[in-house]
């Protein structure tokens, strides 16, 4: 062990703790300067609001996770088809899709103007009012959740040894007969995990609130905590509001911990196994309908994002000085959320293997346990509270100081940097613990240490998952509404806040190809973090 | 239930962009064939295509004196047990068994008796209702053959089914198969990497070389001073099944 105590974890710790707890100060001197207003604020209204959230994010998962068991399950059936894995990576899309921008992608195919409002005009024998309110939302959150269930799903197929699918198809097991006694026990046992992932997701879910929700009548605990303090002024609300909300995500985590899930969502979907089996005609007429039917699902709305943006006047846009001003501060402060993200995640990863080893090799006290516990896991922590909940404390403590939209760029990079860590330690991690293990030993005995180690012996292994989580983190920061929505202003105006602007004064061209724009640079930079990620080797 | 049969003709075979494999067998009715070779020398292969796990790019696969180069696995008079992934892990061990009498299921009271008859016959009695993550990997290889018996198909492939299992397991398993060959008389190719296994159980040997059968012969032959240069070269220092 080098004798020099390396700073760069406690620090990344730190950090962490000071931008949650900072929030939660917040929170907590607001409830304690007016603990009747902020107790007032648990009424009726409150009442409804919860309500709305869990039954929109449970009829979401239904909505979502029913119809991937089936679409997961054709895919399955049919492990080589041309096209196959076009349509894994369309469904991988999403994912890397701003909200934002799939809420305009589906208000341009079902929105009062949208592509199929003559359509529905003509069902309905009259005026078509636009899909809003419940079920704007669960279209969105189902054109989130469905791929991201079916490829989830689709996994958990994938892992079903290929000597069961040969030993189905020599004891001659029919279509029902191996889905009742594989495929339906091999999904059951993922079910559980991607059910409460996909909950979790649309309780937490802001922006296509935001933007689908329309009305009071379908709103939730994170959009009534923006109107609070954005258009209220009413700090005991959004603290009532807030709470609520951390006690619900604090409880789907517990679920999704329980269940199994990884909270980052990810499906690797290696080359699929082979299947033995024959789907009759008919069969594999309904698998085919219904994989069509999927893939026209997650397509529509990206294909009508890039019609409607296709329609705007993207030259005037691209020389607008707002626009340029807001694409200059988006990927200023993405690009800066990026980089501390990947070294928060970088510290954190390297505290956590540090101790780790220190552990094994003498005896630890309670401190350094808790120490390297805290490094493993607190990036994940950080998705029990949502950026909306940090970003609120933060308004709410920098509020009597004036200081709200001074604060803009310092919140938006930490929440967001905070934010995309889980996935950048996901992509860290294995590189950096595998290198580890290779290197520590040798370096040690060579005296190779602190920044030598790092230029000579680390940056060579890490620079590629280092750039997959910068990219990510960067795709993610880029997209986000979230932080910016509540302190955002004039001076500080990001590309998804200027969308957001346009949509709300009508101009709704505008903000369609803004989407366009938004979309494919977040789209350009998940594919190189998926490119930088899949050829490390 | 007797053995038929089981007959190779110029069956030509290749992964994509691999080099082709090109097979010439005929095994006899009730005999217990060993195939052996180095890794890639394509045994399980052979296997498969016996199986309809595979399908030749040309040639044929008789069972019996029928073809049946185009029937699917479900059709053709072949059970088969892997090395391991023999069992469905949430079903029980009398469900796993049960399979082989109806793939839904569906079992009338007398198949249930078949089901602990050949239970008991593999020395599994009483542990009908374990899953398999409850039983040793031994155990598990026995509710295969369970499985087998209760099919009742003249042939049965064995992909390496002993491989993972100690030296005195494996020979009790091996004593099991040839027990249950006495009775049943199927014709049984077995694939192993141990000789001593070939030696034990089976009376013909077939050698395998780079996708194609290099030496076949009577066991005595491979383990007697006259054996094949390619065997003699691949059991090298495997002493174990030599002739002292």
């Amino acid at each position: 062990m080098p004798a020099t105590r390396p700073l760069p974890g406690p620090l990344a710790l730190a950090f962490v703790a000071v931008l949650v707890g900072g929030a939660f100060a917040g929170l907590l001197a607001e409830a304690a300067s007016d603990p009747s207003g902020a107790a007032g604020a648990f009424d009726a209204y409150l009442g409804r609001i919860v309500r709305f959230t869990l039954w929109q994010a449970a009829l979401s998962t239904l909505l979502s996770v029913a119809p991937a068991i089936l679409v997961a399950r054709a895919l399955s059936r049919h492990p080589s088809f041309p096209g196959r894995s076009l349509i894994l990576g369309l469904f991988a899309v999403p994912l890397g899709l701003p909200a934002i921008v799939a809420a305009l992608g589906v208000l341009a195919l079902w929105g009062r103007a949208g592509l199929f409002a003559p359509l529905m005009a003509w069902l309905s024998g009259g005026d078509w009012p636009g899909i809003y309110g419940l079920a704007g939302i669960l279209v969105a959150h189902v054109f989130f959740n469905l791929p991201l269930a079916a490829r989830l799903l689709l996994e958990a197929l994938e892992a079903v040894p290929l000597d069961h699918w040969r030993l189905s198809a020599q004891l001659g097991m029919g279509a029902r007969a191996s889905f009742r006694l594989i495929e339906w026990p091999a999904m059951r046992a993922a079910l559980p995990g991607v059910a409460a992932l996909v909950f979790m997701l649309c309780v937490t879910s802001f922006t296509i609130v935001l933007m689908l929700g329309g009305g009071p009548a379908a709103t939730t605990l994170e959009v009534a905590i923006y109107q609070a303090l954005r258009f209220d002024f009413d700090p005991a609300r959004a603290v009532a509001l807030t709470l609520v909300q951390v006690a619900l995500t604090v409880a789907a985590v517990a679920a999704m911990a329980r269940l199994g899930a990884s909270p980052t969502g990810e499906a690797s979907l290696a080359l699929a196994p082979r299947r033995y089996d024959r789907p009759s005609p008919a069969g594999t007429a309904l698998d085919a309908v219904l994989i069509a039917a999927a893939v026209l699902f997650v397509a529509g709305p990206m294909a009508a994002t890039v019609v409607a943006g296709l329609e705007a006047d993207l030259g005037r846009l691209a020389t607008e000085a707002r626009v340029r001003d807001a694409a200059a501060t988006s990927l200023l402060l993405a690009a800066a959320a990026a980089t501390l993200s990947a070294a928060l995640s970088l510290a954190l990863v390297a505290m956590r293997r540090r101790l780790e080893t220190a552990r094994s090799s003498s005896r630890a006290g309670l401190l350094a346990r808790l120490l390297e516990w805290a490094a493993g896991n607190g990036a994940l922590f950080v998705l029990v509270v949502p950026p909306t909940v940090i970003g609120a404390g933060w308004f709410i403590l920098l509020l009597p100081a004036g200081m709200v939209f001074a604060a803009a760029p310092v919140m938006v990079v930490a929440v967001n940097a905070v934010m995309a860590m889980p996935f950048a330690v996901r992509a860290i991690r294995p590189a950096h613990d595998a290198a580890a293990a290779r290197h520590d030993r040798l370096a040690a005995q060579l005296g190779i240490a602190g920044w030598a180690r790092l230029r000579l012996i680390d940056w060579p292994v890490l620079r590629r998952p280092l750039f997959t989580a910068l990219a990510f983190a960067m795709a993610l920061s880029l997209g986000d509404l979230g932080v910016i929505a509540l302190f955002g202003s004039e001076s500080v105006r990001t590309l998804p806040y200027l969308l957001m602007e346009r949509m709300g004064s009508y101009r709704t061209q505008d903000a369609a190809g803004l989407a366009l724009m938004l979309g494919a640079l977040c789209l350009a930079l998940m594919a190189a973090a998926n490119r930088l990620g899949r050829e490390r080797a | 239930m007797s053995g038929t049969d089981v007959r190779l003709e110029d069956v030509r075979f290749s992964y994509g962009g691999g080099a082709e494999m090109r097979f010439d067998l005929a095994v006899p009715a009730s005999a217990i064939v060993a195939l052996m070779g180095p890794s890639g020398s394509g045994k399980s292969t052979l296997l498969n295509l016996v199986a309809g796990f595979e399908t030749p790019s040309s040639g044929s696969v008789a069972i019996g004196g029928a073809d049946v180069s185009a029937l699917p696995p479900a059709q053709r008079p072949v059970s088969m047990v892997f090395q391991e992934n023999n069992l469905f892990g949430h079903l029980d061990v009398a469900a796993n068994v049960g399979l082989g009498r109806s793939p839904s299921l569906r079992l009338t009271p007398q198949d249930r008796e078949d089901v602990l008859a050949a239970l008991a016959r593999v020395g599994l009695a009483g542990k009908e209702k374990r899953l398999p993550r409850e039983l040793s990997g031994g155990e598990r290889q026995r509710v295969a053959l369970a499985r087998v018996l209760v099919r009742d198909r003249p042939v049965l492939l064995l992909d390496e089914p002993f491989a993972s299992l100690g030296p005195a397991l494996r020979a009790d398993m091996l004593d099991l198969l040839r027990d249950l060959h006495d009775e049943r008389r199927m014709t049984v190719l077995i694939a192993t990497h141990q000789p001593e296994d070939a030696r034990a159980i089976a009376q013909t040997i077939v050698f395998l070389e780079e996708g194609r059968v290099a030496v076949t012969g009577p066991t005595g032959l491979f383990f007697g001073p006259d054996r094949p240069e390619a065997f003699a070269r691949y059991v090298g220092g495997k002493a174990a099944g030599m002739p002292g």
